[in-house]
């Protein structure tokens, strides 16, 4: 098998660009070090290795089915979960006191990414069942995390997070679940979801969702809305699994990629028995949920990424291995084929994406070291800037890498010709599995609006202030290595994205629908310059390692590096031209295109 | 009951060797290392045992360099309870100075078990666990499949060509590990963070003079690329003569 992950890129982006080690400094990581880190990351790459990759095709054709009522998942996925529970993945960040690891989110990120790359239909299950106890860990009373934590942490319940429903998808303001109030505190559920991944499965002994509702006589809209805890079936305080709690499965919807992962309708107190527990204050439901969807949308973005890595080593390996013809210099025929990487228009597609792949990796890694930072720096001035920041990056995390990395994989298919489109290899079905990370957690086109009408434009553009502290350290890092066209482009493309943001946040006050209407061109302007920004960081870095003198397979690494950088800066960053010019006469084609006219 | 693994730190055997400027040693940029594998499963064989028995210790023992101190490490978060680095820095392959300076080590330690993996796969000598077992005087059973116990007798289970052979002996004993014992685990996350507290003591190596050098390592020779000679039974006469006439194997 070819690299899921390139351990020597893993080891680069957290310890020489983000600097992990430094976070053992605080209390919370003490105990902690980089050999620890290792080892947490070689059990992934085990697990990965050894339950997930292994199945990875097989989830792909036996997808889940319905079999006398019953979901039945192929048989290797539940001891994948298993082991995935029992090397403690689960509980990676979560409290030492609460059974929990205590790692960093940078290095669960990466721990994570391993099982994502192998096999994401299979690794959903305990993301999902870990970001559902996180959200529990960050809201719940401590009855209920006391209850409801250790048999998620242990792998014994499974969790979900049920937001959709039929009528109300991206806009969960009109969804109408209702939860009505029992004398004793509880909540009776009624209601149907939608689009619930993991909603139903034999691989745990319960499941857990966390379910958003309206209580009886809430307020319409958004405010309205309120988090519950309701299990598959009752679990009692006192630690005794009970009847079933009448969620019902309502069919599982046939999807394009991720077919391991069962997406379910699940109805709800269908007659009136469906329990409820309240998490956190009434009508708060929906803010508790964004700070899981916050998560929840940098691992899409991390899932994105692992995806595009894996397609990118495998036709890295594919090329250096595939003799086919001769270099256009070469007019002697009787001469040997040779390995087509030879080839510079395979070299190009194969830096396609190295690019998306890498940049996107050293992305999602960067915004879990700012989780990291907002919950455990030294001062609120730098919790509270790594929390702006985070914002900002938070929408790009989730689309970019859906969007570049698909580019990426596409690419990476076309290097192999006709093999990459056949379903014997593997990269056709990364294709088809990533194509859903521009869709799920709110769509690419919600991020865009995300991004320009909230991110960039709350507190006076703080946001956009405080990534443009990052870029100018950067371009003076880069200066100071003697990368100056790297800084000079990068110090170009940022200038351009604050004229175009500026541009747009008067179209905005003036009018926010005619402002938004271009907002998806705005992200893609705007997750350049932050690639262009973290490529130039990674030359950077890569730059200071050779001026010390590396030799060998490590010159050659930081070499691509630096090269890598260039090819994106000279290649990829200059496609903001165009865009830009577009976002500053705020193109109107699409806006005033009028329904008759399709 | 008290067990003791000898461990060897081993380079990642999936790769292409390169040999360092000195001509005896490979060279080690890049390469990975970790846990011998027959000597992983007689860890984790070790860890079956004690987890059966409810009760005992299980101490690695390894002789290297300070970088065996990770090697060591990782047994521990599989579950170990303590480990001994026997220091000794440069390259060893003299067997018998290693055992020796091995059997120093265990002599006085009090162990019912001293696991061995039948041989390292970096170098395959595959006699430091026997060299042991007769410098302390006690029985060793080479390449087992099956261990278990009856009191103080182990009970053990050979593989041969097409059949297998049932051994037992007394405890004190010296046993060597073959691959189809038991499958390691990988560390959990728990066994990484405990790894860390677990004690590892380091103390010099008793190496005696050793008796046996390396003088030169080289890789074999490249293959020649191979040659299409026809297709189908046209091309059946041809191959027939280069097999007599050049590879010599008709």
């Amino acid at each position: 098998m070819s690299e899921l992950l390139h351990p020597r890129d893993l080891q680069f982006l957290l310890y020489e660009l983000l600097d992990v080690e430094a976070l053992t400094a605080r209390p919370r990581f003490a105990e902690q070090s980089r050999e620890i880190y290792d080892a947490v990351l070689e059990t992934a790459r085990a697990v990965a290795e050894e339950h997930y990759f292994p199945n990875r095709k097989r989830n792909d054709q036996e997808e889940p089915q319905i079999v006398d009522g019953v979901v039945v998942t192929q048989s290797d996925l539940k001891p994948a979960y298993a082991a995935t529970a029992e090397a403690g993945i689960i509980a990676s960040t979560h409290d030492a006191e609460r059974g929990g690891l205590q790692l960093p989110h940078t290095i669960a990120g990466a721990a994570i990414a391993w099982l994502e790359a192998a096999n994401i239909g299979s690794a959903s299950y305990p993301m999902l069942t870990a970001g559902a106890s996180n959200l529990i860990a960050a809201f719940g009373s401590e009855a209920q995390k006391a209850k409801w934590l250790p048999p998620m942490l242990d792998g014994r319940f499974g969790g979900t997070m049920a937001l959709t429903e039929p009528d109300a998808g991206s806009a969960l303001a009109d969804l109408r679940t209702t939860a009505y109030p029992n004398p004793d505190g509880t909540y009776r559920i009624e209601g149907t979801k939608i689009w619930i991944s993991a909603g139903e499965h034999q691989l745990t002994e319960n499941i857990v969702h966390l379910v958003l509702a309206r209580i009886a006589g809430a307020p319409a809209g958004t405010k309205g809305i309120s988090l519950f805890i309701v299990p598959k079936r009752r679990y009692a305080d006192d630690g005794v699994l009970g009847a079933s709690n009448e969620i019902v499965l309502g069919g599982l919807i046939h999807k394009m990629g991720w077919r391991g992962t069962t997406s379910t309708l699940l109805n709800f107190g269908e007659r009136g028995h469906c329990l409820g527990e309240l998490v956190g204050e009434p009508h708060h439901g929906l803010a508790y949920m964004f700070h899981m969807m916050n998560e929840a949308r940098i691992g899409v973005g991390r899932a994105a990424t692992a995806m595009s890595y894996a397609a990118y080593r495998y036709a890295l390996e594919y090329t250096r291995t595939r003799k086919q013809g001769r270099l256009p210099a070469e007019k002697d025929p009787t001469k040997p084929p040779v390995a087509i990487i030879e080839h510079a228009d395979i070299r190009r597609m194969l830096l396609i994406a190295k690019c998306a792949a890498e940049g996107s990796l050293a992305l999602v890694l960067a915004c879990a070291r700012l989780v990291d930072d907002e919950q455990t720096a030294a001062t609120e001035a730098e919790r509270a800037e790594a929390h702006l920041l985070l914002e900002f990056l938070t929408p790009i995390a989730k689309s970019w890498p859906s969007i570049y990395g698909q580019e990426g994989i596409s690419n990476a298919l076309q290097c192999m010709g006709g093999y990459g489109y056949a379903r014997e290899y593997d990269i056709e079905q990364l294709y088809r599995d990533n194509r859903l990370n521009q869709i799920h957690e709110g769509t690419n086109g919600i991020q865009a609006l995300d991004l320009l009408g909230r991110k960039v434009m709350q507190q006076q553009g703080a946001a956009v202030g405080a990534f443009m502290r990052r870029i100018e350290a950067a371009v003076a890092e880069a200066t100071a290595a003697g990368l100056t066209d790297l800084a000079q482009s990068l110090g170009e493309a940022a200038a351009q994205m604050v004229t175009v943001t500026k541009s747009l946040g008067r179209e905005m006050q003036a009018d926010p629908t005619r402002g938004l209407a271009n907002a998806s061109v705005y992200m893609e302007l705007v997750s350049r310059v932050v690639f262009a920004w973290l490529w130039t960081r990674q030359a950077t870095v890569g730059t200071r390692a050779l001026a010390h003198g590396a030799s060998g397979d490590e010159r050659a690494f930081y070499e691509g590096k630096v090269a890598a950088a260039r090819f994106y800066a000279r290649f990829e960053l200059p496609k903001n031209g165009p865009d830009a010019a577009l976002l500053l006469r705020n193109d109107p084609a699409a806006l005033e295109f009028k329904d008759a006219w399709f | 009951m008290k067990i003791a693994v000898c461990i060897k730190r081993v380079p990642d055997m999936d790769v292409r060797f390169k040999i360092a400027p000195s001509g005896t040693a490979v060279d080690e940029t890049g390469l990975k290392f970790d846990i011998s594998d027959f000597d992983g499963y007689a860890v984790e064989a070790a860890l079956q045992i004690k987890e059966k028995l409810n009760a005992g210790e299980v101490v690695v023992i390894s002789l290297g360099g300070d970088v065996v101190q990770e090697t060591l490490r990782k047994a521990m978060s599989m579950g170990a309870d303590r480990a001994v680095q026997l220091k000794a820095d440069g390259t060893h392959v003299d067997s018998f100075a290693i055992a020796s300076a091995l059997a120093a080590e265990l002599k006085d330690g009090g162990y019912d078990l001293i696991m061995f993996g039948r041989m390292s796969i970096d170098t395959a000598h595959g006699v430091t666990g026997a060299i042991v077992a007769e410098l302390l005087g006690l029985p060793c059973v080479n390449a087992i499949s099956k261990l278990e116990f009856d009191g103080r007798t182990a009970k053990m289970r050979r593989e041969l060509e097409g059949a297998y052979e049932l051994v037992e002996c007394a405890l004190p004993a010296v046993v060597t590990i073959d691959e189809g014992i038991a499958r390691p685990r990988y560390p959990s996350l728990k066994g990484i963070m405990a790894a860390k507290k677990k004690p590892l003591e380091s103390k010099p190596a008793q190496l005696p003079a050793a008796r046996l050098s390396l003088d030169a390592l080289a890789l074999p020779p490249e293959r020649a690329a191979g040659r299409i000679i026809g297709e189908g039974t046209a091309a059946v006469p041809e191959l027939v003569r280069l097999l007599k006439e050049e590879a010599k194997v008709l």
